[in-house]
């Protein structure tokens, strides 16, 4: 097993950078995931460890070793690809043993080593059959297969089940986070869903732009998101972000004003306003939001989702901004009417206009402060 | 193959409601007619005049000859080599279509600069007639005393061959590759453009370098455009007469006749009409056994 570290990779394609100078350093054992939205440079990355592409500029190191000019074959890595290609001509063994006979190995132990990874998983009975009679998560399985027969030093998978039905994606996510349980593998794992990042990571790295926003524990990241994007990108449904001016009053407070209604903060808030302008963005996620019946921010209801456990509602300020409330799933409010909400002070971010957090909401475990409305003359924390 | 079964199906199902079955027979009946008239008389034809004496040079001695045409042909030393000759025109052009045809497949799958003109560049050959690229190697290419490769020959202080004197079935099978050359190319690069990239990277992260992609991944993928290659060229190239025609006529002696050459010898040099139906019904046996030998070992790739 092995840890992988990138120092300054960069990769241009023609003039465009799409790698930005990205350092990481991916530890042994953990599953990793790199998330970020579609052209973010997430699966560029992971084709740049794995060596299909050439690095530009920067250093990947695997265990201490540099291996940019290692081929891919020699780096001790397996990708699980998102098409899966498989070798359609070949049985399922034949598919999982082409490297070790590519690599020399002898029949008996290809059949030793095809035998263990379809025990691992559950693939015995399908092993004489070739790719078009198998299902798409059996497909997925010879991949992963594939892979582990290989024994790399880390697993790379790009958007693996991003082909796979909403209920055997489920299923496979507990699996393969059961299969890096059992390997103990290093893995790297691309997606462009935050639920599989959350569920599945216990790292994430969040891309954008071909650069690093942020990287956590997917906790870490809901609870203490570096800039707007990461708060953005992680959660679902995502945060709500309103418009907000903040400024000092005399009294060493701080006075936010969302929508024409007035909030005052403590200044142990400890939000820095110089150099910010007085406009900064509140964001809240639809969880921390509540439906109070007075004193509260005034919003006008847009419409109603049940999901039966719980449902959304989808309001929208005076100022007309979208505002995004989680409520109990029996919910009686219904579309056009008024609500007033407050927001849980313990779980407000506020960012500057660049999108960096000023304020990170305080860890959920302290201050259990009580929720407060926002409103005329009513104070948020 | 599972469309075809299920339109088949639905067919059946069709003409099985009330009073549809005699209505569709009775449509297919112009067509079935047509049919008829175009292979089913000759075939009966041609197996008539098989056992009748029948020459045009001398019309009054007819009448039923038994199997004498057929003792009269099998005792023709231009037969054997006919055969033979067929078989390795056949043969040496697949070999060569396919092969180079591979090739140049996976060089145009490449970038390069001027891919576009080159092409179009390869595909030009297809696309003279048989007549006049068989004139263009002869008057211009093997000539023997002007010809380009004389020229070339005489460069190189060689003394330049009499391809179609000393080499004739070899110059013939060059031609004719020449000809095919480009719809090997143009059916196998198709096939190789569909091949998956991702299953390229899989094989290249399993360790396979380039030979071993060709081998384990390349070839297996061409499978089918190979096999639909060599059954459409075998149809074709069974055939080959104009570029005989053009430039051996079939000499010197019997060293570049083929069946379709020898069935013409029979019937517009000899005016034989008896000796060369008894060679037609050779030619049909030969190309059914090919056939078959064909379909037993690619219909399987094209199953799949």
């Amino acid at each position: 097993m092995a840890q992988v570290e990138l120092r300054q990779v960069r990769k241009s394609y023609g003039g465009d950078e799409i790698i930005r100078g990205v350092d990481l350093m991916l530890r042994d054992r953990e599953l990793t995931v790199f998330v970020g939205p579609s052209g973010c440079g997430k699966s560029t990355l992971l084709r740049l460890i794995a060596g299909l592409e050439e690095i530009t500029s920067g250093d990947v190191l695997i265990d201490g070793e540099r291996v940019n000019e290692v081929p891919p074959s020699k780096r001790g890595l397996a990708l699980v690809f998102q098409s899966y290609a498989l070798y359609p001509h070949m049985t399922v063994a034949e598919n999982m043993s082409f490297s070790l006979k590519l690599a020399g190995v002898g029949k008996a132990e290809r059949e030793r080593k095809v035998m263990e990874a379809a025990r691992i998983l559950h693939l015995e009975a399908l092993l004489t059959r070739r790719p078009k009679d198998l299902s798409g998560g059996q497909r997925q399985r010879v991949a992963i297969g594939r892979a582990i027969v290989r024994h790399p030093k880390v697993f790379l998978f790009d958007e693996p089940l991003s082909n796979l039905d909403a209920a055997l994606r489920v299923r496979m996510r507990l699996e393969l986070t059961r299969l890096h349980r059992e390997l103990e593998a290093t893995m790297i794992y691309v997606t462009h869903d935050q639920v599989e990042a959350m569920t599945m990571a216990d790292r994430i790295v969040v891309l954008q732009g071909g650069q690093v926003e942020q990287v956590g524990s997917p906790m870490e990241l809901y609870n203490h998101p570096a800039n707007q994007f990461v708060a953005g990108f992680i959660g679902s449904p995502r945060m709500n972000f309103l418009e907000a001016k903040a400024k000092e009053n005399g009294e060493g407070e701080t006075e936010l004003v969302i929508g024409g209604s007035t909030a005052t903060a403590p200044a142990r808030l400890g939000v820095d306003l110089t150099g910010t302008g007085d406009a900064v963005t509140l964001g809240i996620r639809p969880e921390h939001v509540q439906v109070v019946s007075s004193g509260g921010l005034p919003t006008r209801v847009q419409g109603v989702e049940h999901l039966g456990s719980e449902s959304y509602l989808h309001l929208a300020t005076i100022a007309g901004e979208p505002l995004t409330v989680r409520v109990n799933g029996q919910t009686e409010v219904r579309p056009e009417q008024t609500v007033e909400v407050a927001f849980d002070p313990r779980f407000v971010h506020i960012f500057d206009r660049n999108g960096a957090s000023l304020r990170r909401a305080d860890d959920p475990s302290s201050s259990p402060a009580k929720p407060v409305g926002i409103g005329p003359g009513v104070s948020v924390v | 193959m599972s469309t075809t079964q299920t339109s088949a199906g639905r067919r059946s199902r069709a003409s099985g409601l009330p009073g549809a079955g005699n209505a569709g027979f009775y449509a297919n009946l112009p067509s079935i007619g047509v049919l008829l008239l175009w292979s089913v008389v000759p075939l009966g034809m041609t197996l008539w005049f098989c056992f009748r004496r029948y020459n045009l040079m001398a019309p009054e001695r007819n009448g039923f000859d038994g199997l004498g045409n057929f003792r009269y042909l099998l005792s023709d030393p231009g037969l054997g080599m006919a055969v033979w000759n067929t078989v390795l025109l056949l043969g040496a052009v697949l070999v060569i279509t396919v092969g180079l045809g591979t090739l140049l497949a996976v060089l145009f799958d490449q970038e390069f600069f001027g891919r576009g003109l080159a092409r179009v560049l390869l595909l030009a050959p297809f696309f003279v007639m048989p007549t006049v690229s068989a004139l263009l190697w002869k008057d211009m290419m093997l000539q023997p005393d002007n010809g380009v490769l004389a020229f070339l020959w005489r460069s190189f202080g060689f003394r330049p061959v009499d391809w179609f004197g000393r080499l004739p079935l070899l110059s013939i099978i060059v031609i004719v590759s020449w000809q095919w050359l480009p719809f090997a190319v143009l059916t196998l690069l198709t096939a190789v453009q569909s091949l998956d990239a991702e299953r390229i990277e899989a094989a290249r992260m399993d360790g396979a370098g380039p030979i071993a992609l060709f081998r384990y991944i390349l070839w297996p993928h061409l499978g089918r455009a190979v096999s639909a290659t060599v059954m459409i060229e075998t149809i074709f190239l069974l055939g080959v007469f104009a570029e005989i025609y053009v430039t051996t006529a079939g000499g010197p002696g019997f060293a570049s006749t083929n069946l379709s050459f020898l069935i013409y010898r029979y019937v517009l040099m000899e005016y034989d009409i008896g000796g060369a139906a008894v060679a037609s019904l050779l030619a049909i046996f030969l190309a059914n056994l090919l056939a078959l030998f064909l379909m037993r070992s690619f219909a399987r790739n094209l199953d799949t």
